[in-house]
């Protein structure tokens, strides 16, 4: 029997899973429409490489991944591309993103796709092909996952698979365990191999009994070496990585340190499942579980195709009419969504379909009276009150002083509270003043460096234009010198006046022998009338010249054509 | 006591020797102050406030010369940053320089007939284009100072306000109604 450890705080909320288990997993309808954001990850947006009208196949790459930290997105059925352009996206903002909307042909056509022997390819292989494959973190962070397995400066000895699903309501990774867990444990012992790991530790709350068993036999049948399922306590937020980490195998992640550095790597278990299935079986990353509970007749889990609009899906689950709001993610971290037309994403793990009577909004909050329970919940180990303290007077600099940035934004305080308070949203809110502060610091120190830049430049400038006129006098001079040595006078010579007229003149020169030169075009084989039309023109101009000169304009001679 | 005195004049003198030698080897070229007011400024480089950069603004406040409530793009923050650097009161901005939403430039490229005088006139070198060429603004380098605005002979550039967007949205302050405790 392993040993267990514990993370400081947490809360046990109730879990609500029960509602969404009772079914298995079931395949969502082909939607009417997908609506599939080009920037699902972590990183740089993907950048579209269809057109509008161009018929795709299912598993087709719609995006292709820019720069190192990006991943692709594909079609998620066969079907005609009808736009790419703005569109409301799952996102607390409401702003919309670049979206790719397609509607589907019914056929559900794949692309030509097979998988790879994972043992016969090179490590740097499977790393592209996870990359190709749109393959990123599904338990929420969607970070891609090619990126985190690898690591190149510290030997990771552990490897962590996440299967804690510590947020109430949401089960997709509970049903996933339970259905398919051959494919999670392959894509685990894929993951082991890109990492060189020694173990593979299985991390479940013991709230899942099924799942624990499901996976065991799964590892037994499959003769997998190395590998442990692990029955952790229930405690929220036990499924955060530090947490899990920490759970496991007793290992601080401190603030600041990545998880790789003390030997530890984790990932969630539908993402283990979808490298394998990325690899293997050459199917990229186009659906994912999603959970649909809440105020809905029939909470269950669907397979989503990722652009699905949310409420094509929660109409499956049979909706009731008095939902007011969706929310994506659980009842503690998750958000708002802006509209139920967004479409499902590759982070969507769980819609809430909520009501007043299902989550009554929360009583008025009151002073804080710094009775630091939620200093006592944090799983951070953080002062939430301090932070809380500094964040509503706008105190940034104090806030990261205690911090901020460790937050995870579990909850736990905010849930605890006995004044109510919305804590979350006071440290998100100086969270995301911090960032765009720093923005604004780094373009202000780029302004300041091009700016002095351009006052070298312009000074430079000056003092090579000075440097060139310069020389060429000093040319020009050595010229007149040289031609006529005793009849121009010095300082005639030297001056720029009488230099600049002397170019003048020859230039005037130079365009009047051009222009004696040109000869006027489609000339040859005019008929006699148009002769006769251009004798006449001709005859109308010599008149004007004749009369301008009469005027005595002759410092503005006619313009000649 | 006259050998005490003795003591002490050797020891002044020496100290003496050692700060001059300290003044002229450690001396530090510049005005430290001037660089740490220039670096809380935004550096839009406007002009807004009399004089022409961020830089001589800074050492026209290091000098006591200017007051700190001269820098609309700064903000009011800007004024109580610059307040705290100095150690000295707030000041409200006056009537003529209340701080804008910020903006970046944008060319009506229909309209631009490639004269080059914006060019000339941005101080971050943030528009690209040569003469009868159309001009462009590269908007990630623009500090929305404006200087580009009245030099051109067309009227073809605008200031746009900067949109909310996913990269840059915020989370807003939270305003929840308070209970008053009974």
């Amino acid at each position: 029997m392993r040993q267990l450890h514990r993370f400081h705080g947490g809360v046990h909320p109730p879990t609500h899973k029960a509602e969404s288990t009772r079914t298995p997993i079931a395949l969502a309808a082909l939607p009417s429409r997908l609506v599939i954001p080009l920037h699902q990850h972590v990183g740089n947006g993907a950048i579209p490489v269809v057109q509008v009208g161009e018929h795709v196949l299912k598993g087709q790459v719609i995006g292709r991944p820019e720069g190192r930290q990006s991943s692709a997105v594909h079609a998620s059925t066969s079907g005609m591309v009808t736009a790419i352009d703005m569109q409301v996206v799952a996102h607390p903002s409401g702003e919309p993103d670049l979206c790719v909307t397609i509607v589907p042909d019914g056929k559900d056509e794949w692309i030509q796709h097979e998988g790879v022997d994972p043992t016969q390819t090179s490590h740097t292989d499977l790393r592209h092909l996870l990359r190709r494959a749109g393959v990123v973190g599904l338990g929420g962070a969607v970070f891609p996952s090619d990126l985190k397995a690898y690591s190149r400066h510290h030997k990771i000895t552990t490897l962590v698979i996440n299967g804690a699903e510590c947020e109430p309501y949401i089960t997709c990774d509970d049903m996933l365990m339970r259905e398919r867990p051959g494919d999670i444990l392959r894509g685990a012992e894929l993951l082991r191999e890109l990492l060189h790991a020694e173990e593979v530790l299985i991390g479940i709350e013991d709230n899942k009994p099924q799942a624990i068993a499901a996976m065991q036999r799964a590892i037994e049948q499959d003769g997998h070496q190395h590998m442990e399922v692990i029955a952790v306590p229930t405690l929220y937020p036990g499924g955060g990585a530090k947490q899990l980490i920490r759970v496991l195998t007793g290992i601080e992640v401190a603030a600041g340190v990545r998880s790789t550095e003390l030997g530890v790597q984790c990932f969630n278990v539908a993402t283990a499942y979808c490298a394998w299935r990325a690899v293997a079986h050459g199917e990229p990353l186009l659906s994912r579980i999603v959970t649909v509970t809440g105020n809905v007749a029939a909470a269950q889990n669907f397979e989503v195709l990722l652009g699905t609009p949310v409420d094509e899906l929660l109409a499956q689950a049979g909706v009731k009419p008095d939902t007011d709001r969706y929310i994506m993610g659980g009842p503690m971290m998750g958000v708002d969504l802006p509209s139920a037309a967004v479409g499902v994403t590759k982070a969507t793990n769980c819609i809430i379909a909520a009501s007043s009577t299902l989550f009554p909004p929360p009583p008025p909050p009151m002073p804080c009276i710094r009775c630091t329970r939620c200093a006592d919940a944090c799983p951070a180990e953080l002062q939430p009150q301090e932070l809380y303290w500094f964040a509503q007077s706008n105190n940034f600099g104090k806030a990261q002083e205690y911090h901020l940035f460790d937050c995870i934004e579990c909850g736990a305080c905010a849930y605890v509270c006995p004044s109510n308070i919305p804590l979350v949203h006071y440290y998100r809110y100086a969270k995301s003043e911090i960032r765009v502060r720093d923005h604004d610091k780094r373009a202000a120190d780029q302004a300041r460096e091009r700016h002095e830049f351009r006052q070298f430049r312009l000074e430079r400038e000056k003092q090579e234009k000075a440097e060139r006129l310069a020389q060429k006098e000093r040319e020009a001079a050595a010229a007149k010198a040289a031609v006529a040595p005793v009849a121009t006078p010095v300082g005639a010579s030297s001056d720029p006046d009488d230099t600049l007229q002397m170019r003048i003149d020859a230039a005037v020169e130079r365009a009047k022998v051009q222009a004696a030169a040109a000869h006027p075009k489609n000339t040859e084989a005019l008929t006699p009338e148009q002769q006769a039309e251009i004798a006449a023109v001709e005859a109308r101009r010599a008149k004007i010249r004749e009369l301008a000169s009469d005027a005595g304009a002759e410092d503005e001679p006619p313009k000649q054509q | 006591m006259i050998q005490a005195l003795w003591i002490m004049v050797a020891i002044a003198t020496l100290l003496g020797v050692i700060l001059g030698y300290a003044a002229i080897r450690f001396r530090v070229e510049g005005n430290p102050l001037a660089e740490k007011i220039d670096a809380v400024l935004p550096q839009t480089q406007c002009g807004q406030c009399g004089y022409p950069g961020c830089k001589p603004y800074a050492e026209a406040i290091a000098k006591g010369e200017a007051d700190i409530n001269l820098c609309p793009p700064g903000g009011e923050e800007g004024i109580h940053k610059l307040a705290e650097l100095l150690g000295v009161e707030f000041k409200p901005f006056g009537e003529d320089a209340q701080p804008k939403p910020k903006a970046v430039a944008f060319i009506d490229e229909q309209t631009c007939i490639g004269c080059t005088l914006c060019i000339q006139a941005c101080p971050v070198d943030a528009i690209v284009g040569a003469a009868k060429q159309m001009h462009t603004i590269i908007a990630a380098e623009c500090t929305g100072c404006e200087l580009c605005v009245a030099p051109c002979p067309v009227d073809c550039i605008s200031m746009l306000p900067l949109e909310e967007k996913l990269d840059n949205w915020k989370w807003k302050y939270p305003v929840y109604e308070m209970r008053r405790a009974a």
